[in-house]
């Protein structure tokens, strides 16, 4: 029972021992330390433009991009910020704590929309409401007209597929949130004289929030980071903006004041969330465990199934159903050389980086083991920091550093090279790795770090008085015990990479065109049908974790 | 003069085909506090929730102050049933200071009242000082003190306690069981606990029922489970003792291994039964002069006594609690007599 013992009191510091020696102090620090500046340089480099903007950049954003950015963020923002949190709180709900026709199978396939990349159903719904798509189509053959249909090119229309696509997030923390603690909140305000409606808003409800607020969190990230759907729809964007700015433009100055300005935006939320927890602290019921469910009889029970049902038709069965059908009809043509060709690329990319961010990630952990400090503390927090920086402004954070130390390198060693070489490391490959080490390190982190936490002091205190020291402590220890967190990391960093579009859209080396670049390029050309092949593909490869998740859950 | 207040009358409930509580009855009266004892899985806690209303009844009645709460097709949201509760984990609100929790249920009443209620709540756990802070930052003990407060505070006319000291010390549990007696005592408050606890039971509550399997045993004050159980298993549950084998000889009387006893009231049984005798440590009585000897076995020295675990010829083992200064080495006989104010005899099964 937490509280009911006195505080452990500090031991006085053993001044008696000498003083670690400074090399012993670095050994666990630098390597945090060199993780870290993955993400402390990109950001670094930010700064100066966002303290010290360019006053003749700031002019040319006031008059013509800001006033229309800072409005479609604002939307984009509220927009599906409104709808994760109805749709995802909703069905949470739902399915947590009623028991309805189908809910056993939407528990788990309310999680599906999480294996399509937001792109793919940005896209998808396109094909679906453009005037050849079936939607249309089929309100000329029933009314004559398909005048009155929406155009889902729109604000709008962003939003709703944006909500659909980040939705889960929402779902999947409340979800275990109400099913741990719905049950009982109903019954805790039921016992101090309220209804479940009132129960529902005033206990549940706010019991849940730091989860529902990790869940909106994680989608308004992943909002303000997509760059895919907002480009499909030719929507307005900072992140549309950076890369139009850069590759449109030329303008890398001006991709670096817009990438300074997102930067910021997330940072305030960032800080509004952790302000809006203050002093509470919450803990999932120590009781938690499955509670038995409450029946919802006759309509309300089909009134639920029913709210499940269009969410996964209109986030998951349809958008896919179009996509496979596409795909279908264009096999013959699409599956070609090309696309033999990108999948193998984005297999290779995707295999090397979560390789890459696997190993770091187990460095990050064991040296955090080693050297507890604050030091290390804070410092891994910022080598995991870049999962909620956009993958257009790393992007433009890891070049800018590249660049100029390609400039550099070349005027020192200029004379070796060969005449007129104008980059040594932009445009390699170990830019784009570098990059999405930033970005993923958090993604593989998490599940390394967890399995670290499950190996107490005293079990490696147990090794060490069993003769294991050092490298064989962790071969015998560590690494056995680490190893399924291990597999996950590498799993979800893999499948995020293959999804992954700004960054290697705009590090990667020439000719490199992976699935995600592919479906990038065939989309801003309208050819849904031709994209379809490469989207089913990387929809399959989402669906792998999407499935260990269920799998792990129904582990317990 | 006492009038009922909650009348459990042959309440059946069940998980599909499981029975957990099976035609139970007991009735508590006004100012009452009652307790359900038993071990996990006897249905105490379900009893608990079906008075709450968090569970629907399958057969018989629940009636509060003469309301019919549940049975005969009734079933009063839980609500509207003015019963309070504490819960085993205290579900204290994470997002609330102790001000806001304690008045949480008060909602119906205007500001100035509800605020001088909180306020009369807290003086009375004793946590005036604390009403700014947030459950995380109080011991285990005011947590569960926040969440008596915060029960209480609605006024129910009826408190239900589950497991209310299990997540508690050992020696807080007791202190807070009496600090606990005390303050529903004091706002005359009739309340029901379920522990598994005896020594909870006894301390905090005037009735105290003995659960098994869904069935309520016995439901009597604690002096009368110790003394007079009704049923083996009942004797068995509560407090220490041994049974030993006896013979019935008369209506009044029987002959055990230690000698020959008869009662004040007649026993039941025939001449001849064969029955189980009930001897509590206190009823073997440590005396050098007996004729009686029996060898000492096993002994537990508890301050204040020994309890001694002695063989009679037999091998047939009795429990004895003896004065603090006879030690007696293992293996050494001792005199013994029986000391018994009533015989307590179950048929021999």
């Amino acid at each position: 029972m937490p509280g009911t013992r006195a505080p452990l009191r500090r031991l006085p510091k053993m001044s008696a021992l000498p003083a670690l020696k400074t090399a012993a102090v670095w050994r666990w620090r630098l390597p945090v330390l060199l993780l870290s500046l993955c993400t402390l340089v990109p950001l670094g480099v930010l700064l100066p433009a966002l303290f010290n903007p360019d006053p003749g950049i700031w002019a040319h954003l006031i008059d013509y991009l800001l006033p229309q950015l800072a409005v479609n963020t604002a939307i984009l923002l509220i927009g599906v910020g409104a709808g994760v949190l109805a749709i995802g709180v909703t069905l949470a709900w739902l399915v947590a704590v009623y028991e309805f026709p189908g809910r056993r199978f939407f528990n788990w396939a309310l999680m599906l929309p999480l294996a399509m990349p937001a792109y793919v159903l940005g896209f998808s719904q396109l094909g679906l409401f453009d005037y050849t798509g079936p939607v249309q189509t089929l309100a000329r053959a029933w009314t004559g007209s398909s005048e009155w249909v929406p155009s889902v090119r729109s604000s709008g229309g962003v939003v709703l597929v944006l909500s659909l696509a980040f939705y889960p997030y929402v779902y999947l923390l409340a979800r275990g949130a109400f099913a741990t603690q719905g049950r009982r909140a109903l019954e805790v305000g039921q016992s101090l004289g309220l209804s479940r409606a009132e129960g529902f808003w005033r206990v549940a409800l706010p019991m849940a929030r730091p989860w529902i607020m990790g869940g909106l969190m994680l989608a308004l990230m992943e909002t303000l980071a997509d760059f895919g759907t907002v480009a499909v729809f030719n929507f307005d964007a900072f992140t549309s903006a950076i890369y139009k700015a850069w590759f449109s433009f030329f303008s890398l100055d001006t991709a670096k004041q817009l990438a300074s300005m997102l930067v910021f935006i997330v940072f305030v939320l960032v800080v509004f969330e952790q302000r809006a927890r203050g002093r509470r602290a919450y803990t999932a019921s120590a009781r938690g465990g499955q509670q038995p469910r409450i029946a919802l009889a006759g309509v309300q029970g089909w009134a639920a199934a029913a709210w499940a049902t269009l969410v996964l038709l209109m986030a998951f069965v349809l958008p896919f159903g179009q996509v496979l059908w596409w795909a279908y009809q264009g096999w013959a043509e699409e599956a070609n050389a090309v696309l033999v060709d990108n999948a193998l690329r984005s297999l290779m990319l995707s295999a090397m980086a979560a390789l890459l961010v696997g190993a770091a990630a187990l460095l990050l952990a064991y040296a955090v083991r080693r050297d507890g400090g604050g030091f290390n503390r804070l410092l891994s927090r910022v080598a995991t920091l870049g999962y909620a920086v956009p993958g257009t402004v790393l992007a433009v954070g890891v070049f800018v550093p590249v660049a100029w130390l390609d400039n550099q390198l070349i005027a020192l060693f200029g004379a070796w090279l060969p005449e007129g070489t104008g980059s040594i490391l932009k445009g390699s490959l170990a830019v784009l790795l570098l990059a999405y080490v930033a970005r993923f390190m958090a993604v593989g982190h998490a599940p390394v770090d967890a399995a670290m936490h499950r190996i107490s002091r005293s079990q490696e205190e147990a090794a060490r008085n069993l003769g294991l020291t050092g490298a064989r402590l962790v071969a015998r220890l560590h690494l056995p015990l680490l190893k399924g967190g291990l597999f996950t990391a590498l799993l979800m960093v893999f499948v995020d990479v293959m999804k992954e579009m700004p960054i290697t859209l705009m590090t990667r080396p020439f000719g490199w065109d992976t699935l995600a670049v592919r479906i990038f390029t065939l989309t801003s050309e309208g050819e849904w049908e031709r994209a379809a092949l490469p989207a089913v593909l990387l929809v399959l490869s989402g669906l792998l974790p999407v499935i260990l998740l269920s799998r792990e859950e129904n582990k317990g | 003069m006492t009038k009922d207040l909650l009348v459990f009358e042959s309440v059946s409930h069940a998980y599909g085909v499981a029975r957990v509580i099976d035609d139970m009855s007991f009735t508590l009266h006004d100012g009452e506090i009652g307790c359900l004892l038993g071990s996990s899985g006897c249905g105490k806690t379900t009893v608990l929730r079906a008075i709450a209303g968090f569970e629907p009844i399958a057969a018989g009645s629940i009636r509060l102050g003469g309301r019919l709460l549940a049975g005969d097709g009734v079933s009063v949201p839980a609500h509207e049933r003015e019963i309070g509760m504490v819960f085993q984990d205290y579900a204290l609100f994470p997002h609330l200071n102790v001000e806001d929790n304690v008045g949480f249920g008060l909602s119906a009443l205007p500001r100035a009242e509800r605020r001088a209620r909180v306020e009369a709540m807290l003086d009375l756990v004793g946590l005036g000082a604390e009403a700014r802070r947030y459950p995380h930052e109080l011991s285990g003990g005011q947590q569960q003190r926040v969440a008596l407060a915060r029960a209480l505070a609605p006024r129910p006319r009826l408190l239900l306690l589950d497991e209310p000291f299990s997540n508690l010390d050992v020696d807080l549990r007791e202190r807070l069981g009496r600090e606990v007696r005390d303050i529903l005592k004091h706002e005359g408050v009739s309340a029901i606990l379920v522990t598994h606890d005896q020594h909870e039971a006894f301390a905090v509550a005037d009735k105290v029922g003995v659960m098994q399997g869904g069935r309520l045993l016995q439901w009597a004050t604690p002096y009368t489970l110790y003394h007079e159980p009704a049923q083996r298993f009942v004797a068995d549950f509560i407090g220490q003792g041994v049974l030993v084998p006896g013979r019935v000889t008369a209506p009044r009387c029987l002959s055990l291994e230690l000698g020959e006893f008869c009662g004040l009231l007649p026993l039941g049984f025939a001449a001849g039964d064969d029955v189980d005798v009930l001897l509590r440590p206190d009823d073997v009585v440590h005396d050098d002069a007996s004729p009686v000897q029996a060898t000492v076995v096993a002994r537990v020295f508890r301050g204040a006594d020994f309890l001694y675990t002695l063989a009679l010829p037999s091998g047939q083992r009795v429990l004895s609690q003896v004065a603090s200064h006879h030690d007696h080495a293992l293996g050494e006989p001792i005199g013994i007599r029986l000391e018994l104010d009533h015989l307590i005899a179950f048929r021999r099964q």
